[in-house]
C-alpha cells in the first residue's frame, strides 16, 4: 500500500494554491500538512479524497492512478472535514448507526460496531442525546468514532483536533498509532501539535517536504 | 441497497420530525387553496371550473417550499461529503434523497388533495383522476426540483432561485395534470393525459439523477 | 502561473478575424431584409400594413430559439471537453437570446392588439416564447448567483442542457394545452405556401440577425475574457501586496 502524488497542482476560484507537488507515502507512514490559512491544506485533502479534480498532475495508489477506479479509491479512504456531519435531530447512536448503514454494514454487525465505537469515543453516556445537546468536543469525538466503523487504509483528516480536550487528543493519538501499526496511511492538517510519532512534514504552498 | 434505504430512512425521520418541513408544506398547500374562494368568490360553478388548476398550482408551489433545503442542510453540516463517499453511485444517493422528499411532500399533498377538491366543488368523478394525476405528477416535481436544489447549492439567494429555475421546467406536469382532471370532469377519458404524465416521470427518473449528481459534484469541489 | 484562461490568445485572434465579416452580414442583411420587408413587400389582404411587424417578430422568434440551441451546444462542449471558452460563449449568448425573445414577445403584443383586439392572447407560440424567456432569465440568474465563475459556469451549463432536453416537451405540452382550450390560432404563419415576396425578406432579415448575434458574441466573449484576466491580475496584485 502506497500513495504517490506526482506534479499535483490545484486552482481554486481562478487562483493557484500550489503546483508541482510531489511526494510518496508508504504503508504506516504519516504526513503532516503545514502552512498558513488559505495555503491549500484543505484543498489538498479534498483533492486526495477525490472531491476535487487536480488542475495538473496525478494521484497514484500502488502505482495506478486513482481515477482508474474511483470506487475502489473511495472505499479505501476515510475523509474527515472541518464539519462533523452530526445531525442535530438524531441521537449520537443514531448518527453512528446511519453512517454504519451508509458504509453497507449488515444490521447485526452495525449495532456491534456502533456500540464499540461509542465506547471508544467515551460517549456511551451521551448515546441517546440528540446531536444538538452535544458539545463541540463531543461532536468531534463522534465524528472521529466514524473512522472505526469502516476499515480504510488511507485517513485524510482536516483539523481533527478542533475542539478536543487533552484526553481526547491523546485518544486520537492512540487511534492514529493503531491505524499506522496496521499499515494504514495518514495525511493530516493541523494548526496544533498532534500526537503523531515521526510523521513527515509538508509545507504548503511551496510543497517542500521536511 | 442498504445504503440507499439508510438515506431514505434517515431523511424520512428528519422530515417527519418536529423540525421537518412536511407539516409546514401541507399547511401551506391547504392555506393557499383555501385563499382562492376568498379571492374569486364562493359561486360553486366558478370554483368547480378552476378547482383542478388551483389545486395543481398550489401543489407546485408547495413542493417548491422545502426544495432549497434538500441538499443544503447536508452540505452545511458536512454530511454531503460522507454521502458522496458512500459505496453508492452519487446518482442513487440523489435518487434516495429525492424519494424521501417526495414521500414527505408530494405524497401527503396528493393524499390531502381530494379533500380540497370537495371544498372546491370538483365533480365527484374527477376526484380519483386528480389523485392519480397528482401521484404520477408530483414525483416529477421532486426530481426536477432536486436538479434546481443541487444546482443552487452554495449560491446566493438559493431559496428564491430554486423556484425560478424549476417552475418553467415543470410546466408540462401542470398542463397534463390539469388536463387529466378536466377531461374527467367533462366525461372524457383521462387516459392520454395520465400516460403523458407517466412518460414525463419515466424520462425525469432516467435523466435527472445524472444532472443532480453532476450538480452535487460541483458543489463538493 | 495563472489559469490557462488568462491567455486564450488564439480565441481572441479568431474572434478578431470573424468580427468584421459578422458585422458586414449583420448590417447588409438587416438593412436589406428589413428595408425590403418594411417598405417594399406587399401588404396582407386581411391584415393590411400591420403584417409588417412580422419582419421583426418572426426573425426575433427564430433567433430566440436558435440562440438557446447554440447555448446548449456550447454548454455541452464546456461540460464534456471542459472547454472554458465554450462556457463564456454560452454566458455571452444568454442576454442576446433573452432580448430577441423579449422583442418577439413585445412585437407579438403590438401585433395582437390590432389582430386579436387584445395585447396578449394565450396563443401556443407566444406562450412557449414566454416560457423560453423565463428559462433564459433563470439561466442568467444562476450565473450571477455564484462568486466563483468556474462553479457558476458549470452549474449554468448543466441547467442549459436540462432546459434543452425539456424545451421540446414544454413546446409539445403547450401546443396540447392550447388545442384543448381554444380553437386553432387566428394566425398561422406556416401556411402551405408563403409568397416569395414575404419569404425572402424574412430569410434575409434572419440571416442578418444571425450575423448580428455572431458580431455581438465576438465582442461579448472578448469582454468576458478580458474581464476575467483583469480579475486574475487584480487578485494577484492584491496577494503580492499582502505578501510584501
Amino acid at each position: 500500500m502506497a500513495l504517490a502524488v506526482e506534479g499535483l497542482a490545484c486552482i481554486r476560484g481562478e487562483r493557484q494554491l500550489f503546483c508541482d507537488l510531489t511526494f510518496r507515502l508508504a504503508a504506516g507512514e504519516a504526513l503532516l500538512l503545514h502552512g498558513p490559512n488559505g495555503s491549500g491544506k484543505s484543498s489538498l485533502l479534498r483533492l486526495l479524497a477525490g472531491f476535487l479534480p487536480p488542475a495538473a498532475g496525478r494521484v497514484l495508489w500502488d502505482a495506478a492512478p486513482v481515477t482508474d477506479d474511483a470506487d475502489a479509491h473511495r472505499d479505501r479512504l476515510h475523509y474527515l472535514g472541518h464539519q462533523d456531519a452530526v445531525k442535530s435531530q438524531l441521537s449520537a447512536e443514531d448518527n453512528l448507526t446511519f453512517w454504519a448503514q451508509l458504509y453497507g454494514l449488515p444490521v447485526a454487525e452495525a449495532g456491534q460496531a456502533v456500540t464499540s465505537a461509542l465506547s471508544a469515543a467515551g460517549l456511551q453516556r451521551q448515546r441517546r442525546l440528540p446531536g444538538r445537546y452535544l458539545s463541540a468536543g463531543q461532536k468531534r469525538r463522534l465524528a472521529l468514532a466514524r473512522l472505526l466503523l469502516k476499515p480504510a487504509s488511507l485517513w485524510l483528516l482536516d483539523e481533527p483536533t478542533n475542539a478536543l480536550d487533552t484526553a481526547a487528543v491523546a485518544w486520537l493519538g492512540e487511534l492514529l498509532g493503531n491505524h499506522r501499526a496496521h499499515g494504514g496511511l495518514v495525511i493530516l492538517a493541523s494548526h496544533v501539535a498532534v500526537p503523531l510519532a515521526d510523521a513527515r512534514q509538508l509545507n504548503l504552498p511551496e510543497g517542500r517536504l521536511a | 441497497m442498504s445504503a440507499f434505504l439508510a438515506i431514505v430512512g434517515r431523511d424520512l425521520r428528519l422530515g417527519f420530525g418536529a423540525q421537518g418541513a412536511m407539516l409546514t408544506t401541507l399547511l401551506f398547500f391547504v392555506l393557499a387553496v383555501s385563499l382562492f374562494p376568498l379571492g374569486v368568490g364562493p359561486e360553486p360553478q366558478i370554483l368547480a371550473r378552476i378547482a383542478a388548476g388551483v389545486i395543481w398550482v398550489a401543489a407546485l408551489l408547495a413542493a417548491m417550499l422545502s426544495l432549497d433545503r434538500l441538499f443544503q442542510t447536508d452540505q452545511e453540516d458536512g454530511t454531503l461529503d460522507l454521502l458522496a463517499q458512500a459505496p453508492l453511485p452519487l446518482g442513487l444517493v440523489a435518487l434516495a434523497k429525492t424519494l424521501a422528499h417526495w414521500l414527505t411532500t408530494g405524497l401527503p399533498l396528493s393524499l390531502i388533495a381530494p379533500l380540497l377538491a370537495i371544498l372546491l366543488q370538483m365533480d365527484g368523478a374527477a376526484i380519483p383522476v386528480l389523485l392519480a394525476a397528482l401521484l404520477l405528477g408530483t414525483p416529477s416535481l421532486s426530481l426536477i426540483g432536486a436538479i434546481g436544489a443541487a444546482l443552487t447549492l452554495g449560491a446566493k439567494r438559493g431559496a428564491v432561485l430554486v423556484p425560478l429555475l424549476t417552475l418553467p421546467l415543470v410546466i408540462p406536469v401542470l398542463i397534463f395534470g390539469v388536463g387529466a382532471v378536466e377531461a374527467a370532469s367533462y366525461g372524457l377519458t383521462a387516459g392520454p393525459h395520465l400516460l403523458l404524465l407517466g412518460a414525463f416521470l419515466a424520462g425525469a427518473l432516467a435523466l435527472s439523477p445524472f444532472a443532480i449528481a453532476g450538480a452535487i459534484k460541483l458543489a463538493l469541489e | 502561473m495563472f489559469h490557462a484562461l488568462a491567455n486564450p490568445a488564439r480565441f481572441l485572434r479568431l474572434m478578431a478575424v470573424i468580427r468584421p465579416w459578422a458585422a458586414g452580414v449583420a448590417i447588409v442583411g438587416l438593412a436589406a431584409g428589413l428595408g425590403w420587408g418594411l417598405l417594399y413587400s406587399p401588404p396582407d389582404y386581411q391584415q393590411g400594413e400591420t403584417v409588417r411587424i412580422m419582419y421583426i417578430h418572426v426573425p426575433a422568434a427564430w433567433m430566440g430559439m436558435f440562440i438557446y440551441a447554440a447555448m446548449a451546444v456550447a454548454s455541452a462542449t464546456a461540460l464534456i471537453w471542459r472547454h472554458p471558452v465554450a462556457e463564456l460563449v454560452a454566458k455571452a449568448s444568454a442576454p442576446v437570446g433573452a432580448v430577441f425573445t423579449l422583442i418577439c414577445l413585445l412585437t407579438g403584443a403590438l401585433w395582437g392588439k390590432p389582430m386579436w383586439g387584445a395585447w396578449w392572447v394565450w396563443d401556443a407560440r407566444l406562450t412557449s416564447m414566454l416560457i423560453l424567456f423565463f428559462i433564459y432569465l433563470g439561466y442568467m440568474a444562476l450565473w450571477e448567483a455564484f462568486d466563483d465563475p468556474a462553479r457558476a459556469g458549470r452549474a449554468a451549463a448543466i441547467l442549459a442542457l436540462v432546459g434543452a432536453v425539456n424545451l421540446p416537451i414544454i413546446k409539445f405540452s403547450v401546443d396540447w394545452w392550447n388545442t384543448m382550450h381554444q380553437p386553432a390560432s387566428v394566425l398561422t404563419l406556416a401556411g402551405p405556401k408563403i409568397h416569395p415576396d414575404i419569404l425572402w425578406p424574412l430569410l434575409i432579415t434572419a440571416l442578418g440577425a444571425k450575423g448580428y448575434y455572431v458580431w455581438l458574441l465576438t465582442l461579448r466573449v472578448r469582454a468576458e475574457i478580458l474581464s476575467r484576466q483583469a480579475r486574475i491580475l487584480r487578485f494577484a496584485a492584491a496577494t503580492d501586496r499582502r505578501a510584501d
